[in-house]
């Protein structure tokens, strides 16, 4: 069973949001890390970097393949978790909490309004 | 994921603990996926070795070699073990994606070769499977699996006086299993083959008994990291038609003075007067991203273009780096050569190694 915390938002394509007034920060979920399985490297984008909800932002590799990683909403790069960087398997053990990727500055708050609940996107990966 | 028309697992659990579970102390895997072909008759031996690039008339009874199977252009058309079971009678263990294209060829060959009253092929690919049992431990529990001395192959009282690359049949449970020393993950292992209704009890009796010394079951990411830290050839990276082994570095498996065979022209034109493009290994020295099958290899001073390309790559489990093997111009090969692998449109540094990448730690 994976855990999807209830305070959270999702995206269909498995990363999480945690939204604090305007800034988000962002992760892959309990179910995406479980499928990955070992993350050996974590590509961040860089601060300062202005992406698009739905953009490719970052990649997450596991020893059998790379995988993108989608910006759930829109916004302007203002930190990046170095810890990860440094020591992928957090995103194992931690996707929640020290495995987080990214925070950004929300360009429009819109965008979070589009993203599915925990429960909806705990019914996503039910049928997975 | 689908594997040449088979189900497979690519992990049980993750592939880094399975890898570990190999190196440390054993690992099952199952690849009964992989083709059987029995070659017997008079003429059994005569039609393999100008068919097979190694040398069978080295083999005894109970005795296997690694060899490759070329086509008029040098090319491989599968890399495999071939075993002498009996006087005249020959097993070949294929790979899994290659079965239909080998039977293809052998069939082709045979009606070449003629001789037809001295010699068959039989495939039995489809009646067959096999496991491979590999790991540090699995000599401390294996004979434990099969009772009694062997019944055909090499002559010994239990599986664990096989040396390597023997093979000796064993009776189990009333049927019959070839087991052989042999294994594509650089540690002590035997791969087992046995009728197909059999080999579900082979795997349930091996990792039944060998549980309590550590054995996992392992899928094919972890045969391919092991592999890959070996430095082993896989079948559509290192190995194709359009590549020789001579340019994939297993000048040793081809015994060019054993008299014709399929490709020799080439591969001793090859050996005489250098190749175009060479296998080397490589290690990443710059912290970065896997290297993986397909990505650019460049030169680490100037260059117009890539000198080569990565055929395959991965994270070592290991050795905790990025890993792999690639073609590139031969000038580019020698061990300690600087090169830059492109990585998503970036160059990072990585450096030629001796093979094999891993080597066990003493």
């Amino acid at each position: 069973m994976s855990n999807v915390p209830s305070d959270l938002k999702y995206a269909k394509s498995h990363e999480w949001v945690r939204v604090n007034g305007d800034v988000a920060t962002v992760g892959i979920t309990d179910h995406a890390q479980h499928e990955l399985t070992d993350v050996v490297f974590v590509e961040l984008p860089e601060k300062g970097r202005k992406l698009q909800a739905g953009e490719a932002s970052a990649v997450v590799e596991s020893v059998k393949t790379a995988s993108d990683i989608y910006a759930p909403v829109g916004g302007e790069v203002t930190e990046v978790n170095d810890a990860v960087a440094k020591d992928p398997s957090l995103v194992n053990s931690d996707p929640y909490g020290k495995g987080w990727f990214y925070k950004l500055k929300v360009a429009d708050a819109a965008d979070t309004g589009k993203l599915l609940t925990a429960a909806q996107y705990g019914e996503q990966i039910k049928g997975a | 994921m689908e594997f040449g028309g088979w189900e497979m697992p690519v992990q049980y659990t993750s592939i880094m603990e399975e890898h570990q579970a190999v190196r440390q102390a054993a690992g099952i895997f199952d690849i009964s996926h992989m083709g059987e072909v029995i070659v017997s008759g008079r003429a059994a031996e005569e039609f393999l070795n100008r068919t097979l690039t190694n040398d069978v008339r080295k083999l005894e009874a109970g005795m296997g070699q690694y060899t490759l199977m070329c086509n008029e252009r040098g090319g491989v058309i599968d890399d495999l073990y071939v075993y002498r079971i009996a006087a005249e009678e020959f097993l070949m263990i294929i790979n899994a994606a290659r079965i239909e294209a080998d039977v293809a060829w052998l069939d082709r060959q045979l009606a070449a070769f003629g001789r037809r009253g001295e010699l068959a092929v039989h495939d039995a690919s489809n009646d067959t499977g096999a496991v491979a049992i590999q790991g540090p431990r699995v000599a401390q529990f294996i004979d434990q699996c099969f009772s009694g001395g062997s019944t055909g192959g090499a002559v010994v009282a239990r599986a664990t006086e096989l040396k390597k690359n023997q093979i000796a049949q064993f009776q189990f449970f009333g049927q019959v299993a070839w087991v052989s020393r042999t294994g594509y993950t650089g540690e002590d292992g035997f791969e087992v083959a046995a009728p197909a209704g059999t080999i579900g009890s082979v795997w349930s009796r091996l990792l039944t008994t060998g549980r309590e010394f550590g054995l996992k079951p392992a899928g094919l990411g972890a045969r391919d990291t092991l592999r890959t830290e070996m430095c082993y050839p896989l079948y559509g990276h290192e190995l194709d038609e359009e590549t020789t082994p001579i340019e994939a570095g297993l000048g040793f498996f081809v015994a060019l003075d054993k008299g014709d065979f399929t490709g020799r022209a080439v591969l001793a034109e090859q050996k005489a007067g250098g190749v175009l493009k060479k296998l080397m290994a490589f290690k990443m020295t710059d912290k970065s991203a896997p290297p993986r099958a397909g990505y650019p290899i460049w030169s680490s001073g100037a260059s117009a273009g890539p000198i080569g390309i990565v055929t395959s790559g991965t994270q070592s489990p290991s050795m905790g780096v990025g890993i792999g093997m690639g073609y590139v111009k031969p000038d580019f090969a020698k061990p300690q050569t600087p090169i830059g692998i492109e990585i998503r449109g970036k160059r990072s540094l990585a450096e030629v190694a001796q093979k094999p990448l891993y080597r066990k730690p003493v």
